[in-house]
């Protein structure tokens, strides 16, 4: 294990498990197999392809695109020869494709299909040292006649061609492989400003995936959907670090649009998504139940109660009694076997959640249905994770505690700090960033956080969010968020308090959820603007404030908001490409809101460019308006009389 | 537009020779004569009531025209039941989608096979043996559709549940799944918004490119047409006006005159 290297751990699978499934693809209605040995057998055609183009030990590969197969040839194959590989998010405007390649010094891109394609011909004049850029999906690309334009099926030829003139080479660049080369850079999510790009050695990747594994073992026989961005740090962990130390079969839906369909079809026994697929899945069920006949959400509701009590039972450590475990028995057979079936979680024995914090109503509920859901924490520079749920130990409040070989403490401003062997070795090009992140083998977070009594990990947020409110208390901008979002008619929320008197949010609707909801009441709406300025929508969301606010202290409770005209948006910068919010980003931008929000005024009118898809801009004009909540007015005042009194 | 240049080169796919159509006293077309070249996107454009439809239904055997003829790949095909012309090689999409509503896309799409289908009443009935084998192949030629106008996520959706956008896609399908040789599309992108009309046209491009069927396309949105043909027939009041590449078409005189309008012309000039 010691001398381990990704390709190696592939080149071993492929002698151990042969012919058992590797991968696994839907195309053409038919999940299509890849075994280890076809597998392994594509890696070393790319990678001796790649060594006939001129790629060499060192270099880089950029690889965009969706989840498929040949993503993975990619990046194993640029390992195989040395190299290290950068996942771009297939979603990234050109401009940030442009930005990527040119930090990472990209000798080569594979990018997927006529999409991709497209961005870089739009970049390339610019571009240097970019030998050839590969596609794998030809539709619409027959006519392209850009000469660095090829297929990776004929690379793959080139590479085998290459393979049988040089015997003995591929062995050899395997071999030559070292624990501690750089296998791929990671970008970080980039909440404040451009993504470095963490440098991620296979030695890194391995003890991770190793970690994981000594606290949840997986096995050939364990099924995973990989459905999320392969160049998420988190996607890396459980197809590349964890899935080739065990052996796990991946699954690659067929489109974006069949994601959930086709978990379904696999039933997975392992999922890792962020805190967003959880929350979606939880709407849609949400709202299913409303449009659904009296009787069923009468049964629905009285099996979620018993769901509720018993997981509220297991978290408090306590022994259920007899009559509330027959009655949970018969929740489940009526009610969640089902609801996960649906949900394609039936044959889930454990499900993560990490990259942010899930709101803890979110997850009572999946634990109400019998889903194992655990969070972990870690980032892109401990290689996706280091602190985790151990089964059987779950506190909704915390992340767990350290993975083996995982040292974790708290430095005296709070700061939670890492060391392990997952921590990376420093961000690609950039020392001053690295010697700010990485001292004396600590890796620094950024979050803040303490130990319980359990000696379980709690992340409070950011450290540079975390928020001192005029009476004193602290407060956490992302746990009031968290709490909003769990209603499936709030897609996003960004909350202030800090710096200033009383707290107050800016809400992003749902456009699919509170457009059902309208079109049931019978209200009747044109556009995403239209609909979030209807009273009885701010009504609706008022309920939702009211209802997080009961679970706030006073000073921390909600007493302003207004529901924000356009939907928050990546291309727009708004959000990470994880979608995460960029909350200085938004303060900036709608500066005038959030000073409107402590005014005395009741709306406003705003105006703010949008960026469509095909890069077009235009100009939107509106007026908002400002919710306040009378039971808080009281504190409201005594805020301004503060503010007054301060000046 | 990929074979743009290959129209001169090999002997036309389909040649309207003098075709002249009459509803009673009513001439709908009148000594129509223009070539259609194997691989290209070729257009048909002209004001409402120039005889655009009328004259896709004679291609397709729906109207029978009273003088000339109609010759695919050679051979006539005037007085040929549609159901005759449709397994030549010929397919087509109507201005209102006329789908099996109730049924699913694939069902809609597996019926675009039932030209194809060989196996007979009694094994089709016990579906065993050839008939299975049969039906796997055909699946697998409607699989190919799907996949090339990514209509994976509705495959097993209701036709009428759709979006219109939707179905006029899986119309599309239904035509392809028959794989034809000459597809005849009439106003595939009506009603539709400029996304999905950039859409709807980048998959016409794609299935010309793909698979080399000739394509011959009714549609009002000029700058769609000018962008994705390869060559333009004008008609108006039933007669052929112009017929070329879509730069000849744009900058003569008659076209600007009869498609434009006058007024438009006299701007212009």
């Amino acid at each position: 294990m010691d001398n381990a290297t990704l390709p190696r751990l592939l080149m071993e699978n492929a002698r151990r498990l042969g012919n058992r499934v590797a991968l696994r693809e839907k195309d053409f209605g038919i999940w299509q197999t890849v075994t280890w040995r076809q597998f392994a057998d594509h890696v070393r055609a790319f990678a001796m392809g790649l060594r006939a183009l001129g790629v060499e030990r060192g270099d880089k590969v950029a690889i965009i695109g969706d989840n498929r197969p040949e993503w993975l040839y990619a990046e194993l194959a640029t390992q195989a020869i040395g190299g290290a590989s950068i996942g771009i998010y297939q979603d990234s405007v050109a401009e940030e494709v442009r930005y990527l390649v040119e930090a990472s010094d990209a000798r080569v891109i594979v990018a997927e299909d006529q999409e991709q394609v497209d961005k870089i011909i739009e970049i390339w004049p610019g571009l240097r040292g970019v030998l050839k850029v590969i596609y794998y999906e030809p539709k619409g690309l027959r006519s392209y006649r850009q000469p660095y334009l090829a297929s990776f099926p004929d690379i793959e030829e080139m590479g085998r061609a290459f393979d049988h003139a040089h015997p003995g080479l591929f062995e050899a660049e395997v071999s030559q492989g070292h624990p501690d080369d750089i296998a791929i850079l990671s970008t970080t999510s980039g909440t404040t400003g451009k993504p470095k790009l963490a440098m991620l050695t296979h030695r890194n990747l391995i003890s991770q995936g190793a970690g994981l594994l000594a606290v949840d073992p997986l096995g050939p026989d364990d099924e995973f959907v990989s459905f999320l961005p392969l160049a998420w740090v988190g996607e890396q962990m459980i197809t590349v670090a964890a899935g080739l130390q065990c052996g796990l079969t991946i699954n690659f839906p067929e489109s974006i649009d069949t994601v959930q369909e086709n978990i379904r079809e696999i039933g997975p026994s392992v999922m890792f998504s962020p805190p967003r697929i959880w929350e979606n899945m939880l709407s849609q069920v949400q709202v299913k139940i409303q449009d659904s006949t009296r009787l069923k959400r009468a049964v629905y509701e009285w099996g979620l109660r018993q769901g509720y009590a018993m997981a509220d039972a297991r978290f408090n450590g306590a022994t259920p009694g007899l009559l509330l475990r027959l009655k949970y028995a018969l929740a489940r057979l009526i009610v969640f076997e089902e609801l996960k079936d649906h949900l394609g979680l039936r044959f889930i024995k454990r499900a993560y959640t990490g990259g942010a914090a899930l709101g803890p109503d979110v997850f009572r509920f999946y634990h109400a249905i019998g889903v194992n859901l655990k969070q972990v924490y870690g980032q892109t520079e401990s290689a996706g994770l280091s602190v985790i749920h151990r089964d059987g130990q779950i506190k909704f409040q915390t992340v767990g505690t350290p993975l083996p070989n995982t040292e974790v403490r708290i430095a005296a401003n709070g700061e939670i700090l890492v060391k392990s062997p997952s921590v990376f070795i420093g961000y690609y090009r950039n020392p001053e960033a690295t010697a700010e992140t990485l001292r004396d083998g600590w890796l620094h977070s950024g979050d803040a956080g303490y130990f319980d009594e359990d000696g379980h990990l709690v992340v409070i947020d950011r450290a540079k969010d975390v928020m001192t409110l005029s009476d004193g208390t602290i407060f956490s901008p992302q746990f009031i968020e968290n709490k909003l979002k769990f209603s499936p008619y709030v897609k996003e929320a960004v909350v202030f308090g800090g710096n200033w008197p009383f707290v107050t949010a800016i809400i992003n609707i749902d456009f699919a959820n509170v457009g059902k909801w309208a079109e049931n009441a019978q209200i009747s709406y044109t556009t995403y603007t239209d609909l979030a300025q209807k009273p009885e929508v701010y009504a609706l969301i008022r309920r939702d404030v009211e209802r997080t606010n009961a679970d706030l202290p006073p000073a921390a409770r909600i007493q302003r908001f207004l529901l924000l005209h356009k939907e928050l948006d990546a291309d727009d910068g708004e959000l990470t490409r994880t979608r995460k919010v960029r909350r200085r980003l938004i303060a900036e931008r709608y500066r005038e809101i959030v000073e409107t929000l402590y005014s005395d005024q009741r709306e406003m009118e705003v105006e703010t460019t949008i960026t469509y898809q095909d890069g077009r801009t235009a100009l939107i004009k509106t007026r908002l308006r400002i919710e306040d909540l009378e039971e808080a007015a009281t504190v409201e005042t005594n805020g301004r009389m503060a503010r007054a009194l301060a000046r | 537009m990929a074979n743009g240049n290959g129209a001169s080169l090999s002997p036309p796919q389909l040649e309207i020779d003098s075709v002249s159509l009459d509803f009673g006293g009513v001439r709908a077309l009148s000594n129509v004569c223009f070539n259609i070249y194997p691989g290209t996107i070729q257009a048909i454009i002209g004001p409402n009531g120039a005889g655009k439809t009328s004259l896709l239904n004679c291609i397709s055997g729906l109207y029978r025209p009273q003088h000339g003829a109609i010759r695919f790949e050679g051979r006539n095909i005037i007085g040929m039941a549609p159901h005759a012309i449709a397994r030549l090689g010929i397919a087509r999409s109507f201005q209102n989608i006329e789908l099996f509503r109730h049924m699913t896309v694939l069902d809609n799409l597996m019926l675009g096979r039932h030209i194809h289908m060989r196996s007979g009443v009694l094994s089709g009935g016990l579906y065993w043996g050839r008939a299975q084998r049969e039906e796997i192949a055909h699946r697998e030629v409607v699989e190919q559709v799907i996949d090339l106008l990514e209509i994976q996520s509705i495959r097993k959706k209701t036709v009428g549940t759709l979006p219109y956008g939707l179905q006029k896609r899986v119309e599309l399908g239904r035509a392809l799944a028959m794989s034809p040789r000459l597809l005849l599309l009439d106003e595939p992108m009506a009603g539709m918004n400029s996304e999905e009309k950039e859409d709807m046209a980048r998959f016409i491009l794609d299935v010309n490119e793909e698979r080399g069927t000739t394509i011959v396309l009714i549609e009002h949105d000029m700058g769609v047409v000018m962008d994705i043909s390869d060559r333009v027939a004008v008609l108006e009041f039933g007669q052929l006006i112009a017929d070329g590449t879509p730069e000849e078409v744009r900058t003569d005189p008659k076209v600007i005159d009869a498609y434009l309008g006058r007024e438009h012309a006299i701007r212009q000039g």
